[in-house]
């Protein structure tokens, strides 16, 4: 595959790719950095440049501005091909606050998780704390979408089928800046947009869901609608793995892959956990992969709390044609906070004692 | 009355509306031939989808159809679509209020050989109580056409639920057809009849041997069940006093328990019900034996007007 690519681009575009960081930068001046680092004449470059768009590996703007460029999703993946997977491509994000690691956001995101189910006084913590990082990648990296334009057609789609871990998704939409971070105290309060499992009221949710098993029937129905339209947009989905007992969640696996739903990509969230203990030990679900392998899907595994690795299989993912894809991320219920990992905060909700010493550790 | 098939009607109704309504997919869990859905199929084969034996899963895509802009009728059974499914229906439809429509076959004791394995007699009253939910029941072939145009026209979810069986037709002619709005077919000042489904026909049949004995009987059929026409109710309580009401479907929570619930809060009135008595179907050979067992029959409905009449005395 290496020696394929190399035959396909040369030396100077391989600079480029490699330069180019994950957050929009003006073209000119990474190419201008190359030139003066590398002794590489510029309009040499602007021409490899212009190679590389239309070999559909980056974007920006039209010739004449030069403006943002960007490494598209094929473009990731082959310069994660030519750095040997070394290359970080998650840096900079777009935050309602301006562009910010996202390391750091993730650390705020989980601080607000913890202080919103502290204060609205039940939420499930342990579930929405694993499925953190997947959202984050997705909201923050992966997804087409516009938090001033929550009704925006073109958008990706995203269905949090695993509706229990709404707080997560809250977090992340606040962060997004779909709608004011002061609003998550709201969480389960009566009249607030921010209900206990998620619904449309909410600027940036997509699907009401809450009842266990229904959201990649949604899913499949979302991607069927924009196959029908020829539109380019995708439907991404969160599901538990608890939530794979329920037998819905199967024959919409059937239906997807039927239909060879390229553009519907699910994830599953492997924290092991279920409401009365671990998922081997109330209904086994592995092989897990080899399950989804058999119904037709595209298989990936990742480490589901670490947003290379997420963005990687999701990449992938996005470039598989033919049929759906289905991400295994293997997470910790309760991620983050020691005295919670496991199954301890399934369902609990700590008091101020607890929520002072999880944050002191998120310090 | 010439007897005609609702789902024959309704398969090519459907075929109309999809040349006109290219929003419109039309989604069948492998029964496309029982419920006539394969007439859509053929035409428009871009826009059917067989989902296979799985009702849940239908449910969930038409959802997810009409979160995208889609207007999917989903049909079926209904003992395995209002039934089987109705949690997903309460969940992904009812509640975000989507454009889904569902048009339920085979309701009440319809599939009367296929026994009570296949007979919904409960479907208005689960399918009524959702909110956002409109219910309608159509009296015969030509209005469950109308029907079908009106909650297609009309935004939001709807239920419409069609017999199995070739039934007379009571709209020879077309009338006018509103969602709510009951259409009275038969004038009458010493009951009222508030029927719908096969048993608007049943009740004519009953009036009819009625007025032989000089009684005036009213029939009017209440085919929306949701939202319910409380005008109409009351206008017929106040005109003659005594209320009956007829359906294929159980007494506790369809029509007769819409009609008590306006008039009991607007204007009591002595009510006898018509429907099946909280029990199951079962098999029969032919559709009017087994809905004679349970006095789904014009000597049935004249049976409840000569009681209602005792007690408005």
């Amino acid at each position: 595959m290496h020696r394929l690519l190399l035959r396909t681009i040369n030396k100077n575009q391989i600079l480029i790719l490699t330069h180019i960081r994950r957050v929009p930068t003006p073209i000119t001046s990474i190419l201008r950095e190359i030139s003066k680092n590398y002794n590489v004449p510029l309009s040499t470059l602007k021409g490899s440049a212009r190679a590389l768009r239309d070999l559909n590996l980056i974007a920006y703007g039209d010739d004449s501005d030069f403006l943002g460029v960007e490494l598209t999703e094929l473009g990731r993946f082959v310069s994660r091909l030519l750095a040997g997977g070394e290359l970080p491509l998650v840096n900079l994000v777009q935050t309602s606050s301006g562009l910010r690691p996202l390391g750091s956001v993730i650390r705020d995101v989980r601080k607000a998780i913890l202080r919103m189910v502290a204060e609205a006084g039940s939420g499930h913590l342990g579930a929405s704390l694993s499925a953190l990082e997947i959202l984050a990648v997705l909201y923050f990296m992966k997804m087409r979408h516009d938090p001033k334009n929550p009704a925006w057609a073109g958008r990706d789609r995203f269905i949090l089928s695993k509706g229990h871990a709404a707080p997560a998704l809250y977090a992340v939409l606040a962060e997004a800046g779909y709608f004011p971070q002061e609003e998550l105290l709201t969480l389960r309060a009566l009249g607030s947009r921010l209900q206990g499992h998620p619904d449309t009221r909410t600027p940036g949710v997509d699907f009401m869901t809450g009842s266990l098993g229904q959201g990649l029937s949604v899913a499949a129905g979302m991607a069927l609608a924009a196959k029908m339209d020829g539109a380019g947009n995708r439907v991404y989905v969160l599901l538990g793995d608890g939530e794979l007992d329920e037998g819905q969640i199967w024959e919409a696996a059937m239906t997807a892959a039927h239909h060879g739903l390229d553009n519907l990509i699910a994830i599953v969230d492997r924290n092991q956990f279920q409401l009365s203990g671990s998922t081997a030990g109330v209904k086994s679900l592995e092989p897990l992969s080899a399950k989804w392998g058999a119904l037709g899907w595209e298989v990936a595994e990742a480490d589901g709390h670490d947003p290379e690795m997420i963005l990687d299989a999701l990449d992938r993912c996005s470039l598989v044609s033919g049929r759906p894809s289905v991400i295994i991320a293997k997470t910790t219920k309760g991620k983050g906070v020691s005295f919670m990992e496991g199954n301890a905060f399934s369902r609990r909700t700590p008091n101020i004692e607890e929520l002072e010493k999880a944050l002191a550790e998120l310090s | 009355m010439s007897l005609t098939s609702p789902l024959e009607q309704f398969g090519r109704a459907l075929v109309a509306i999809g040349a006109e309504n290219e929003r419109v997919v039309v989604l069948d869990p492998d029964l496309s031939t029982s419920t006539k859905t394969s007439y859509f199929a053929e035409r428009f084969p871009d826009r059917f989808i067989n989902v296979g034996i799985s009702e849940q899963d239908m449910i969930g895509v038409a959802a997810g159809l009409a979160a995208a802009g889609r207007t999917p009728i989903a049909c079926g059974y209904s003992i395995f679509t209002a039934g089987r499914a109705w949690e997903q229906i309460a969940n992904s439809v009812a509640r975000p209020n989507l454009d889904v429509k569902i048009v339920a076959t085979h309701g009440g004791l319809s599939p009367f050989a296929d026994g009570d394995s296949h007979q919904n007699i409960g479907d208005v009253a689960t399918m009524r109580v959702l909110p956002n939910m409109r219910v309608v029941v159509p009296a015969d072939a030509a209005s469950a056409v109308w029907a079908l145009e009106a909650i297609v026209r009309s935004r939001g979810p709807a239920y419409l639920r069609l017999g199995r069986e070739a039934t007379p037709m009571v709209h020879e002619e077309r009338s006018e057809f509103t969602l709510g709005r009951a259409s009275p077919v038969r004038d009458g000042a010493d009951a009222a009849v508030i029927a719908n489904g096969v048993m608007v026909a049943l009740a004519l049949e009953a009036a009819e041997d009625l007025s032989a004995g000089g009684l005036d009987v009213g029939v009017i059929d209440m085919h929306t069940v949701k939202p319910i026409d409380a005008d109409r109710i009351i206008g017929a309580a106040r005109e003659t006093g005594a209320i009956v009401t007829a359906e294929e479907h159980s007494v506790i929570g369809g029509l007769g328990s819409a009609v008590c619930e306006v008039l009991s809060q607007s204007h009591p009135t002595p009510v006898q019900m018509v429907g099946i008595r909280d029990r199951f179907g079962e098999s029969s050979r032919d559709y009017r034996s087994l809905l004679a067992k349970h006095g789904l029959s014009a000597e049935g409905v004249s049976e409840a007007v000569y009681n209602v009449l005792k007690m408005r005395r």
